[in-house]
């Protein structure tokens, strides 16, 4: 085709610079995280059985199907396709116990989706992370249900079907690491396998979904904070990688701080925002009457995020230090 | 295209022990230099008609010395500099005066233009070549004024203004920028490896002019040949050095090649001249040495045409006032898949809807870009990611701006620092909710100068 006059016979484009771009999306950032939760699916199946892919399956369902409902009745487009509900559903799954009953974790959806981001304006608005959000409202409504642990059916070892962090709070006694990091001890779901989040989580980081500076800052945190009391008192404190290891510390470290929106955006708030996660949580797990405190950790720092953002704006460029 | 490829770069960087010379922030866009980086020059024959905006320039029009009818020769002036910040205009051609006419220009609005037939004759009306070793600086400043050469580098501030500082700031280092960050754009990587000594004379022209001792030509790393051949050039000079720059968008951007080559910060609402430093682009480096040694003005603008869009893409010699039209046909024309005219690289280029528009003394590129190169992703709302906080070179919240700019809060913005937006584009392309962020922000940003502007005239 040539253009020889002022009108060429191609439809034109007239946006404005830039003319590229990442090639990032929403939608694929999206799918990056179920791709990357696919891992720790798959260890609470070896290590709790194939029953509890109902519970994730209930979970995601009533996720969607909660989205889909609430942007109907509003009269918004239908947004479900951008796969936000669906990782909504997959981490509030995986935070549940083995063999949950399944009304309860739809229950636990809707709420997760209806109340955690829809009533703030549904995907970029939400304060809180929605399956903490669906997860805390499941432990205040069915507080002895969510705290039942089935023991892995691997156990071989296990005699207790507590979690590591309830047989030491409780009974002194501090799991050893090996089944800790394979995910052989009782916990949540997707919670149990250091190795299967892991994978996910730097999967994620080197792909670019997730920044390196929350998990780095959580785990530091950790080591820190728990490495002074252990150092003090060995007996009295765990060690710091038991508590690293322990409940859902690292999945909330890769899946839950982690989440885009309610995280800092500032590089110097996703520091403080993991220190800050961190601390909370070994407050929480040695002086609290809680074994674990990753959900309120993370909750609360959710609460803040708006003033850490203020507070932590670069410098910009040129201006006096 | 290999679009996969771009994914996730900006994170990599972070653990990479790379300690080339860089400033912070920034992204990596697929450079898509292949299609021309192996082209030489070409020389495109004289169009039969050629346009030339009085405005080739920031500042005031130059002002039409010629009437309808009038003959020219080429490199005759056709309109006059008016005023300190303006530049004047020769005729890149020989023929006749059709007409002064308002016409279609590349940067979007009609300007008043000057259209030339142009005839067969070669009559050249030339300025008397000086001799580079014993030329005065106010001579070479007195040349780069009256050869009309203008800033290559986009915003095409009259070159000699540049060279010209106040005598209160002291200048240290004259940089030459080597870098071209924008994808595509093959013109200043053609210059260093074609008019390797050129190029450097003009730099050593420029030391002159504003009386500095060292020289630093900036090139990104993923040049390496240029890298090599000025090397070897600048053997002899040894007050000159070649900086080899990471490869990242923007790093030719003046505030980051600053960053990079001496560490120094330029503040916002600051020059380069207020941390000691003089910088122009390579083809003005060439503009000034072909000025001052051969006595020529600047008729003529180099320029890369590319993109997947067209179908024989070069890096091109051509008049200024060639119509975008024919440059296209000359380059075999455009594909079907064809959706987006650009001219100037494709994160700060302006987008082209006439093609009688004509090329100016700072077109640096044509492109051509398909579908698959645009973006076309669905916008989302915010999701808070940071990215675009990441990577902004100059520490701003494009987030905020754009929203703060929507809302209509300019105030706000303001404070923020909205003005100091250089409007690289580098938050756009890097937000995964694809915002428009720096569309908005430059909507703020002129509201929030004219604020500015009513304000000091209260
Ligand atoms: S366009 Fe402005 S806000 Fe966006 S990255 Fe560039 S300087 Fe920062
Ligand atoms: S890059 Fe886009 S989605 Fe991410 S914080 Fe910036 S504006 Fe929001």
């Amino acid at each position: 085709m040539e253009i020889t006059t002022a009108n060429p016979t191609f439809k034109l484009e007239l946006t404005s610079s830039p003319h590229v771009h990442s090639r990032w999306s929403t939608k694929q950032a999206m799918w990056f995280v179920v791709l990357a939760l696919i891992p720790a699916l798959i260890s609470a199946v070896i290590f709790f059985g194939p029953y509890q892919l109902l519970i994730i399956l209930t979970s995601v369902l009533f996720c969607a199907a909660t989205e889909f409902a609430v942007k109907k009745i509003r009269k918004r487009k239908i947004t479900v396709d951008d796969g936000s509900a669906i990782i909504t559903g997959l981490l509030l799954g995986l935070i549940l116990p083995p063999n949950f009953s399944l009304s309860s974790t739809a229950i636990g959806a809707v709420f997760a989706i209806a109340i955690g981001k829809e009533i703030f304006g549904g995907l970029g608005y939400n304060i809180f992370n929605p399956a903490l959000i669906g997860r805390a409202f499941l432990q205040a409504a069915f507080p002895v249900a969510i705290t039942t642990w089935t023991q892995p059916s691997y156990a071989v070892d296990t005699v207790t079907s507590a979690t590591p962090l309830a047989a030491f709070k409780f009974d002194k006694v501090v799991t050893s690491i090996e089944p800790m990091f394979l995910g052989n001890v009782g916990g949540s779901l997707g919670e149990t396998s250091a190795l299967a989040i892991l994978i996910g989580g730097i999967f994620l980081i080197i792909i670019g979904v997730v920044n390196y500076r929350i998990p780095l800052a959580m785990i530091l945190g950790m080591i820190l904070f728990a490495g002074i009391f252990w150092i003090i008192d060995p007996v009295k404190y765990p060690n710091p990688l038991f508590q690293l290891f322990a409940g859902g510390f690292l999945f909330g470290t890769f899946f839950m701080a982690t989440d885009w929106v309610t995280s800092p955006i500032t590089s110097k708030g996703m520091w403080v925002f993991g220190f800050g996660i961190a601390l909370l949580v070994f407050l929480i797990r040695v002086f609290g009457g809680l074994p674990e405190g990753v959900m309120y950790a993370i909750l609360i720092m959710n609460s803040i995020v708006p003033i850490i953002n203020r507070y932590t704006r670069p410098r910009i460029f040129g201006e006096a230090k | 295209m290999s679009s996969n490829a771009v994914y996730s770069k900006i994170e990599i960087d972070m653990f990479s022990f790379n300690h080339t010379k860089t400033f912070k922030g920034g992204i990596h866009p697929s450079d898509q230099k292949v299609l021309t980086e192996n082209l030489s020059f070409e020389v495109m024959p004289n169009p039969k008609q050629i346009t030339i905006p009085l405005t080739q320039h920031l500042g005031k029009p130059a002002k039409p010395i010629v009437k309808k009818g009038s003959e020219v020769k080429v490199g005759e002036i056709i309109a006059e500099q008016n005023g300190f910040i303006s530049s004047p205009i020769h005729s890149p051609v020989a023929g006749k005066v059709l007409k002064i006419i308002a016409s279609a220009t590349v940067i979007g609005f009609p300007k008043d233009a000057i259209v030339i037939e142009s005839s067969e004759a070669n009559e050249h009306v030339l300025m008397s070549p000086l001799d580079p070793e014993t030329v005065t600086p106010q001579e070479i400043r007195d040349r780069v004024r009256d050869a009309g050469i203008v800033g290559q580098g986009g915003a095409a501030f009259p070159t000699y203004v540049k060279l010209s500082p106040p005598p209160d700031k002291k200048i240290d280092v004259a940089i030459l920028n080597g870098c071209e960050c924008e994808p595509y754009l093959t013109r200043d990587y053609r210059y260093m490896l074609e008019r390797t000594d050129d190029l450097i004379s003009g730099l050593r022209l420029i030391m002159k002019a504003v009386g500095v001792e060292k020289g630093a030509i900036g090139v990104e790393d993923n040049k390496p040949e240029a890298i090599n051949k000025l090397k070897k050039a600048v053997k002899k000079h040894s007050n000159i050095s070649v900086e080899v720059l990471k490869t990242k968008y923007p790093q030719g951007a003046e505030k980051m090649l600053i960053k990079a080559v001496t560490g120094k910060e330029v503040p916002p609402g600051k020059l380069p001249f207020d941390v000691g430093v003089v910088i122009q682009n390579i083809g003005t480096a060439i503009a000034i040495n072909d000025a001052v040694v051969k006595g020529e003005p600047q008729l003529t603008a180099a320029l890369t045409v590319s993109g997947l869009g067209i179908n024989k893409p070069k890096n091109l010699i051509v008049p200024i006032g060639t119509p975008l039209a024919e440059i296209l046909d000359y380059c075999g024309g455009v594909k079907e898949n064809a959706a987006k005219v650009i001219v100037g690289g494709p994160m700060m280029g302006v987008a082209q809807y006439d093609f009688s528009a004509p090329v100016m003394k700072a077109t640096s590129g044509i492109l051509v870009l398909t579908e698959d190169e645009v973006n076309d992703h669905e916008e989302t709302p915010c999701l808070r990611c940071g990215k675009c906080v990441d990577a902004c070179p100059l520490n701003l919240t494009p987030t905020k701006l754009a929203r703060l700019s929507s809302l209509e809060k300019f105030e706000e913005a303001e404070q923020l620092g909205i003005t100091v937006c250089m409007e690289c584009g580098t938050c756009t392309y890097t937000c995964p909710a694809n915002i428009p962020l720096v569309q908005w922000i430059r909507f703020g940003k002129q509201k929030v100068m004219a604020l500015q502007r009513e304000r000091q005239t209260i």
